[in-house]
């Protein structure tokens, strides 16, 4: 496992998921853009965008501390590591153990700390605002995302996201009623942890509503560029852990080189779609009131834990 | 004999005795407080941490001290138990004495005087807990413990809100003092020996020994702060001086825990997982609970005592989760539970130490306690916000510190469920992981607002903005003291496999089993196996270094490839030019959304201005529930029974008589 393949594996998946994630933005806004009857921005608009923004000058609050200063980076850094984690091309990957899935919500809870950190950092209204709204999505969002993993975790007797998808891409078709509760679950997740509609909306910047811009109000240039594709990363990894749990077929093994072409067209297309119906999601859906998040995501949270007594009840 | 753990820790218990005594001589020195006791209380602590790690790898050693009562000598034993727990006791209580030895440095020598005395007596006689092997040792040692820290807990008598807390602490403490005192009557079943051992041999009925576990239950738990004899924590932790606290909350309850496994775990022995449910029911309680409240509170000691309160509910969850498996005969199972509680319970001690002692600093330069009046430390006081950073992440449980490896820990021992034989019991135990899931969070959530709000943004009231007198950093030996307990989180947190060997080594000798082979094979330094590497793995190291190498070659390659230029603004004002730093958002404001979604469990009082008020006020009060329902009653129908018999006091000498002439009369019709 601990061979040079496998690390090539490791390095190449890293690098790709980083590379490849505002692809997957560009295209979820494209998809939007469509299913409202505009014409459609270019699918590379986040690379210009990114592009653009590393070339300005950072401005700073005067009274910035280290941490709004370091924010950035850690949330980059938090993410990339996660994309090292979750199984995106392949199984078996040298660095999967060091983490697993308990490990892997703790990496995203480190970035919704430090993020929020940031947010008060300046001591605007407005990133008081933010954070205390992230952090209420927060609460409800990872306890709701560790349940729908332990429902996986439950099946296939390991938290090692890797044996997760291992096994359940390896077993027979058949309909685990566990894992459907699951897939609801952490679809509502999905969409309350990567701030989009119902939960937030990314493309507002209206202070009764906003939640992510609120937190990221303060940053510029290459701060927010980083955030923004910290962001990008943080989709691009949700939906890889939903295809991994909920639609397996075709990951390769690491270090197995025939198999990675097949690999890359199975994602691409899994990705492709997931993309699609997250534009339909978010065009066919309104925004729910602020307090009405808490349900939202309770009703998640209920639901992966239904799913999990399932899997006692019915063995599967 | 000098070099066996045993003698080396009672050396120490005597030795904090001896520091305790000698401030006394000197009179009005309050160097020697200073400069000599305080760290040659930490140097004793360090000795002992030594002293214990020895004592986990080896057999259990005991001795009997020729002092006591007649016929009634004090056993002392040291097991890999007791041995864990000196450890903590030592190595937490290192660091803040030397925290201490500045903290104090201000205070008149009198004061000061008593204050050592007290300080490390509290200090021996948790070492005493620890090593007793006798019951009888045992509730002196308890008991001095009580006595000591109330007086610690009065410093500042002066007030009468820090008197009244004090007396409910002795209250509670001496309820659950009765309660162990009955569970070792019960245990002991009239043989007249108080020895361990011989609470050990005893053969209990099952009913006798249900009634035995309850009794030490609510005994240690009223000590510990579980639900619902948690409300001293919150009144007495913030009315101590912050070492004090930090003793109380880091130590203190954890000898609790200790006194917990010690009767359940080996005393009564035969575990039954009724038990177990009975524990995971009430730390399911204490944690939601106590995060819940932690979420309302604006006072940062008050806040802190509620997540002690939290934390015990989530060593209780562990502990409880242990009695289940080890009673349905899964000891391998039960051992890895009893493991994330004992992790979590030296994770706790070192965190919420440090935390302590942060909020002692701030106290300390500013002279706040009140959330909502702090803002912008972190330019006054940059140490100490790093090291406080450190403590707000570990008992968030965020990787790579040590609150998440026992959390993780925990949620890898409920996924054991699988293998219990019982439905129910199988699928609720998932839902106590859900409820640690949920606590965890709501953890991050508490301290964002006490890091967001204190740390970082304004200085929230004109007043403090020019800092307060002496506002500065905390002082050099308060921050070696924090800077030891932060190192601890980091090794803690870095190197598990260590700790999980070494705790291993405490299942085996309670329950005669351990871990799999599987997981002892598997933990090298790098990795943390708890089961089979193919179940479950964790290699906080590989995660730090990747984690902060991706962090790092981040900011080179924006460096090398972009700029790093950066000009100074005024923070973005989104068009309202009147702000003022009064407008950030307070600590009530930031858990307003949990009283909006918990709002049933608190209790309220909320004032909101009309629209025709001149003078528009909004007050808001949160209090706990289980002052309402339950002591409030019980202290009423207290004061009732007491107006009750005080009609018995007529204050004249001849109703008195006669008193004695109907006793009399009664014993000699009933006597003969």
């Amino acid at each position: 496992m601990n061979s040079v393949p496998g690390i090539a594996f490791q390095i190449l998946q890293s690098v790709f998921v980083v590379l490849a994630a505002p692809l997957l933005t560009g295209w979820v806004n494209q998809c939007r853009a469509w299913l409202q009857n505009r014409s459609a921005p270019s699918i590379l608009l986040p690379y210009f965008t990114l592009a653009k923004l590393f070339h300005k000058d950072a401005v700073f609050a005067r009274d910035a501390s280290p941490i709004f200063r370091w924010t950035p980076y850690i949330l980059f850094g938090c993410m990339w590591l996660a994309a090292g984690i979750v199984p995106v091309l392949a199984t078996g990957l040298p660095f999967a153990p060091a983490a697993d899935i308990i490990a892997l919500v703790g990496v995203f809870a480190l970035a919704r700390m430090f993020s929020a950190l940031a947010a008060m950092d300046v001591g605007t209204s407005f990133g008081g605002l933010g954070a205390r709204r992230e952090m209420l999505i927060g609460f409800l969002a990872e306890p709701a995302m560790l349940m729908t993993l332990f429902t996986a975790a439950f099946i296939s007797g390991s938290t090692q996201l890797t044996t997760i998808v291992d096994t359940l891409a390896h077993r027979e078709f058949a309909l685990y009623p566990s894992l459907a509760f699951a897939a609801v679950a952490f679809l509502m997740v999905l969409l309350a942890e990567n701030a989009r509609i119902p939960i937030d909306n990314p493309t507002t910047h209206l202070e009764l509503t906003m939640v992510h811009e609120a937190l990221i109000l303060e940053y510029s240039a290459r701060h927010l560029a980083l955030i923004e594709w910290a962001v990008a990363i943080k989709l691009f990894a949700y939906m890889t852990i939903g295809i991994a749990l909920f639609l397996p077929w075709g990951i390769a093994d690491a270090g197995d080189w025939s198999a990675l072409p097949y690999a890359f067209a199975a994602l691409a297309g899994k990705l492709a779609l997931a993309g699609a119906g997250l534009a339909l999601i978010e065009a066919l859906l309104a925004k729910l009131r602020l307090f009405l998040a808490p349900e939202f995501l309770s009703t998640a949270f209920l639901l992966a834990v239904l799913g999990m007594l399932t899997h006692f009840l019915v063995k599967g | 004999m000098a070099s066996s753990p045993l003698a080396g820790s009672l050396l120490v218990a005597v030795g904090w005795l001896a520091v305790a005594v000698l401030g006394l001589v000197p009179t009005n020195n309050a160097f020697f407080a200073r400069r000599i006791a305080f760290p040659l209380g930490a140097a004793a602590g360090v000795a002992l941490a030594a002293f214990g790690l020895q004592a986990v790898w080896l057999p259990p050693q005991i001795l009997t001290l020729p002092l006591g009562l007649p016929d009634l000598p004090f056993h002392l034993r040291v097991d890999p138990l007791a041995g864990f727990f000196l450890m903590l006791l030592g190595s937490v209580s290192a660091g803040i004495s030397v925290y201490a030895a500045g903290y104090f440095g201000n205070e008149p020598s009198g004061r000061l005087t008593l204050i050592s005395l007290q300080y490390h007596v509290f200090l021996a006689s948790m070492a005493f807990v620890l090593l007793a092997d006798d019951a009888y040792l045992f509730m002196v040692a308890w008991e001095t413990m009580a006595l000591s820290s109330y007086f610690l807990v009065i410093t500042d008598h002066q007030q009468p809100a820090i008197r009244s807390a004090g007396f409910l602490y002795l209250l509670i403490a001496h309820l659950g003092a009765i309660a162990i005192l009955l569970c070792f009557g019960v245990l002991h079943g009239g043989r007249g020996d108080y020895t361990f051992d011989a609470l050990r041999a005893a053969q209990l009925q099952p009913a006798w020994a249900t009634v035995a576990f309850l009794l030490a239950f609510f005994g240690f738990g009223a000590k510990a702060g579980m639900l619902p004899l948690h409300a001293w924590l919150p009144e007495a932790h913030p009315a101590a001086p912050s070492p004090v606290s930090a003793l109380m909350s880091g130590i203190m309850l954890k000898t609790a825990i200790y006194g917990m496994v010690r009767v359940i775990f080996d005393l009564i022995g035969n575990l039954r997982w009724e038990w177990g449910m009975v524990v995971l029911t009430v730390g399911a309680a204490t944690t939601l609970f106590g995060v819940l409240y932690a979420l309302m509170q604006h006072d940062l000691k008050r806040l802190l005592a509620y997540h002690s309160v939290e934390n015990i509910g989530i060593i209780l969850l562990g502990l409880g989760m242990s009695m289940v498996f080890i009673g349905f005969g899964h000891a391998a199972a039960g051992v890895l539970a009893l493991i994330a509680a004992l992790y979590h319970t030296l994770n706790h001690a070192v965190f919420k130490g440090l935390l302590f002692l942060g909020a002692g600093s701030i106290l300390h330069a500013t002279g706040l306690r009140n959330l909502n009046d702090m803002g912008g430390l972190i330019r006054g006081m940059p140490r100490t916000a790093f090291y406080f950073l450190i403590g707000a992440l570990a008992i968030s449980a965020l990787p790579p510190l040590n609150g998440f490896v026992s959390e993780w820990l925990t949620f890898q021992a409920a996924l054991q469920a699988t293998i219990l034989q019982h439905g129910v019991v199988r699928s609720l135990l998932p839902l106590f992981a859900a409820t640690l899931a949920l606590a965890g969070a709501l953890t991050a959530m508490c301290f964002v607002k006490v890091y967001g709000i204190a740390f970082l943004g304004q200085a929230r009231e004109p007043a403090h903005r020019t800092p307060v007198p002496h506002a500065g950093d905390a002082g050099r030996m308060e921050r070696y003291g924090m800077a030891w307990l932060a190192a601890g989180c980091f090794v803690l947190g870095l190197f598990p496999s260590s700790f999980l060997l070494m705790l291993n080594r405490v299942g085996v000798s309670l329950t005669g089993q351990g871990l799999s082979e599987e997981a002892l094979a598997g933990s090298g330094w790098l990795w943390l196996v708890p089961t089979s590497a193919g179940q479950a793995s964790y290699s906080p190291v590989i995660f730090l270094v990747v984690i902060a190498a991706a962090t790092l070659l981040t900011f080179l390659l924006v460096r090398r490839f972009y700029h790093g230029r950066v000009r100074f603004a005024a923070p973005w004002d989104c068009g309202y030019p009147e702000q003022t730093s009064r407008m950030q958002d307070t600590a009530d404001a930031f858990g307003q959304p949990i009283r909006h979604v918990f709002g049933p469990l608190y209790r309220m009082d909320r004032r909101l201005p009309g629209p025709e008020d001149a003078e528009p006020r909004y007050s808001l009060k949160v209090e706990d529930r289980h002052w309402y329902w339950l002591y409030l009653p019980v202290a009423r129908a207290a004061e009732f029974v007491s107006s009750k018999i005080a009609l018995l006091q007529q204050g004249r000498i001849s109703i008195y008589l006669l008193y004695s002439f109907i006793t009399l009369i009664a014993l000699l019709v009933f006597v003969r």
